[in-house]
């Protein structure tokens, strides 16, 4: 005779089949990324996430858990974090990153679901503090001998500096190919990217960022499967949309065109693939709405105001640091609350 | 057949979809309804509540009959089959019994008598383990093998005579409790306090739990059962009209019903959206009415009282004949049974022989359940009798055991439980809290006294961490500590 207490039946749902099936939506996002940069990428993406599951074993030993790699959220690091990086970033500084991420983003609190900041953040916040240089240093897409030879500054022997790669650069010279993100290019320049290099990867960006309409194919798939809160996302890119269409209506061509804001930088990816992190997001309806909405807005404000081009990895974690807070005081609306 | 008349018609199947109230009721002050603008929408929108789960409904046996077993050897029946004060035993060791004869008394007004459910000879007034496990005082009953199914030992009554007090005087002497699950004596809600008036006969035909068919197969079969029950109860309780609520998977159960409902229109039915706990009291009158019961209250705050379809069914049946409630209809299924179906199981037949006649002998390692998968309690060990509350037994095999225990995993935050539970708390929270021991808080600031314990958090969790569990744990830690 077997005792359990009710319920004695279960939704068979399990947290690695939620963390595998966000892997199968991210891997579109890695093939459309290694055929835009080739080896480089490819190389970039194997080793950050193979690094992520080697700190992730580590810290099972460590600490005498049991092996954690099979609830796929070490991929899930590893991968994400790969495709937040440029694609000539070196491969030991994306070793890394991998590392940093899953040892002081999620071990060090205990492991998946313990965590306060998205892990793939935490190491590509590491990164950016630790390698200006090499984190602003973009590569053209689509150049002619990707699949057979690396981008030079991958193969950097550990803790050396990358090569410079301009004269890499100059002799794949792509039409157009001035290194600087959209973003960037609005900033300095007040340069409008058009609109089709955005969508078709042609722009100069991270490794998986560049094209917005996949993010969202993606995105859609695990809204479909219910792997994702669609809320998040609805929230940070309607916040984000809303205040860019303030601003330049009210603000004028000082502030960049709307699309231009959807469309670059990280905010599709991070909206869609970062920001719904379940571990580090808020549970009662009113709270995601307002975590969403928050990391819209601070978005925008870094972008406008900041120093930085780039702003939705700060503002995800702004938005992680206080979704507890927001559970705590916007609850859930208790069924026959008496007012 | 011809078809009554609703005030909306909108769905693919054609059927009721929640009419307004009628106009002449005297709704209670403070109560709302789907009046104004709400009511021009409900043409499109089936009767429902927010959240919930859909668990795979594994109802099998619907096209069979209701069944008979044959009587076991022994009855085993505990003095305390319901709720409120155990019954006082009116027969000694040794004395014959008869089918339906009076054993045992009520204690008081929260009690109920027991009738004995077979011929034979008491054997022994001695502890037994009762529904919940636990061993208390029991009637065991050797029942005679030439015992007759038949029922001999009843006095018709005329119930159309009876006055208010004398209805409630007369469901209290058959014995009638909720059938639901709860066992609450029956009289006792129908009696509702003179400074309290109710307008509304809530009559609960949902039947949520997977597996369970007993009510269904009820409505099926005795329709006209039904409705003098439903009669009974609203004379009972001063009710002027009856709303029966159907889950919209037992379509055919209300085209059996809706013959029978009276052309004056004080019983309307009801298809309610199929999902799980759309049974629980609360959910139903948010489904048919649109009202919250507010928390910590009762329906009767609302001017409503809430019965179980079968136990009006039983009522109905019973109450004119004079007959004690000695048998029920059980649905045994699972993947262990045998012979699945639905039964009628007198009181006291122990899980044991029931599984002789039923169980699969080749499933070892099982799990017995008492009631439903989702509310239901596993039974640890096979000499616990049917009781009034019983409404099914599930036998659940190896395979079945698997998903829940093969392993767990800390909270990812991932806002499933909050995104299902009908009472809008916030089940990851509550965990949390739970692990932590801090009780305490959980009833403060995370109402765990609002959880009724339907399990649809632990259900989705794909943690698998047990939440409603940890939530009884800590209700049972704090009620102990601080006796309500």
């Amino acid at each position: 005779m077997q005792l359990r207490a009710s319920p004695h039946l279960h939704s068979g749902r399990d947290v690695p089949t939620i963390m595998r099936h966000v892997v199968y939506a991210l891997l579109p996002i890695c093939g459309f990324s290694v055929w835009q940069y080739g080896l480089s990428s490819l190389a970039l993406i194997v080793t950050v996430t193979l690094s992520c599951l080697f700190a992730e074993r580590v810290s099972n030993k460590l600490s005498g858990t049991v092996n954690t790699l099979s609830d796929w959220s070490a991929t899930i690091t590893g991968v994400l974090l790969a495709l937040t990086l440029p694609p000539a970033f070196p491969l030991w500084m994306g070793a890394v990153a991998g590392l940093t991420a899953v040892w002081l983003g999620k071990s060090l609190f205990g492991g998946l679901g313990h965590n306060p900041f998205n892990p793939a953040l935490v190491g590509r916040a590491f990164v950016q503090a630790a390698f200006p240089t090499a984190i602003t240093t973009w590569a053209p897409a689509f150049t002619a001998h990707r699949f057979t030879e690396f981008i030079p500054s991958s193969l950097t022997l550990p803790l050396m500096q990358p090569n410079d790669i301009s004269s890499w650069v100059a002799s794949n010279m792509v039409d157009g190919f001035t290194g600087a993100t959209p973003l960037a290019r609005w900033k300095f320049e007040h340069f409008v990217y058009p609109v089709q290099d955005m969508i078709t990867g042609a722009a100069s960006a991270s490794t998986g960022e560049t094209s917005a309409l996949l993010l969202v194919v993606c995105g859609l798939y695990l809204i479909a499967r219910k792997f994702m809160d669609w809320r998040i996302p609805v929230a940070v890119v309607g916040s984000a949309l809303l205040l860019a269409l303030a601003f330049r209506l009210f603000g004028g061509d000082e502030y960049p065109p709307a699309h231009l804001v959807l469309l670059s930088g990280g905010l599709m990816l991070g909206a869609l693939f970062m920001a719904t992190d379940m571990a580090t997001s808020p549970v009662s309806p009113r709270a995601i709405w307002a975590y969403g909405a928050i990391i819209g807005t601070v978005t925008i404000m870094i972008r406008y105001f900041g120093g930085l081009t780039e702003g939705v990895m700060y503002a995800i974690l702004f938005g992680n640091a206080l979704a507890p807070l927001l559970d705590k005081y916007l609850q859930p609306k208790v069924f026959g609350a008496r007012k | 057949m011809d078809r009554p008349v609703y005030s909306e018609a909108g769905s693919a199947k054609g059927f009721s979809l929640l009419p307004a109230p009628p106009a002449h009721l005297p709704l209670v002050e403070g109560s709302k309804s789907s009046h104004g603008l709400a009511s021009l929408f409900s043409f499109w929108r089936r009767g429902s509540f927010k959240r919930g789960v859909h668990p795979a409904p594994h109802k099998g046996t619907l096209d069979q009959p209701i069944k008979r077993m044959p009587f076991p050897r022994k009855l085993i029946l505990p003095l305390a089959q319901h709720i409120g004060k155990p019954s006082l035993p009116l027969v000694a060791v040794g004395e014959e019994v008869v089918r339906g004869q009076l054993i045992a008394s009520c204690d008081g007004t929260l009690s109920a008598p027991i009738h004995a459910p077979a011929d034979g000879v008491i054997e022994a007034i001695t502890p037994r383990p009762n529904t919940r496990g636990a061993w208390t005082d029991a009637i065991v009953l050797r029942v005679y093998e030439a015992s007759t199914q038949e029922v001999r030992c009843n006095v018709t009554q005329d119930i159309d005579a009876m006055d208010q007090a004398q209805l409630i005087a007369a469901i209290q002497k058959i014995g009638m409790v909720g059938l639901g699950g709860a066992a609450f004596p029956s009289h006792a809600k129908l009696n509702v306090p003179t400074d309290k008036q109710v307008h509304t006969l809530i009559v609960n035909g949902c039947e949520c739990e997977p597996y369970l068919t007993c009510d269904y197969k009820l409505m099926r079969e005795w329709p006209k059962e039904l409705m003098a029950g439903i009669r009974i109860a609203m004379r009972a309780s001063g009710t002027t009209r009856a709303m029966i609520g159907v889950e919209d998977n037992k379509l055919d159960a209300i085209e059996l019903i809706r013959p029978h409902l009276p052309s004056d229109g004080s019983i309307t039915l009801h298809a309610v959206a199929t999902k799980y706990p759309q049974g629980a009291e609360k959910m139903l009158i948010k489904s048919l009415l649109g009202l919250d019961v507010p928390n910590g209250g009762l329906p009767s705050q609302l001017g409503l009282v809430v019965h179980n379809v079968g136990t009006l069914a039983l009522l109905g049946r019973l109450l004119p004949l004079g007959q004690g409630l000695i048998e029920r209809v059980v649905t045994l299924a699972g993947p262990g049974i045998k012979k699945p179906g639905d039964y009628w199981i007198p009181f006291g037949t122990t899980l044991r022989s029931i599984l002789e006649w039923a169980g699969d002998p080749e499933c070892k390692e099982r799990e017995v359940i008492l009631g439903g998968p989702m509310m239901g309690q596993a039974a640890s060990t096979l000499d616990i009798p049917v009781s009034k509350g019983t409404s099914g037994i599930l036998v659940f095999d190896k395979r079945m055991l698997e998903p829940i225990t093969k392993q767990s995993w800390a909270c990812i935050h991932c806002s499933e439980c909050v995104n299902v539970c009908p009472m809008g708390l916030n089940p990851s929270q509550l965990g949390m809290l739970s692990a932590k021991l801090e009780f305490d808080e959980m009833a403060e600031h995370y109402h765990l006294g609002d959880c009724f314990e339907c399990g649809c958090c632990s259900f989705v969790c794909p943690s698998h961490i047990p939440l409603v569990q940890q939530f009884r744990a800590a209700k049972a830690f704090l009620r102990e500590r601080k006796p309500l």
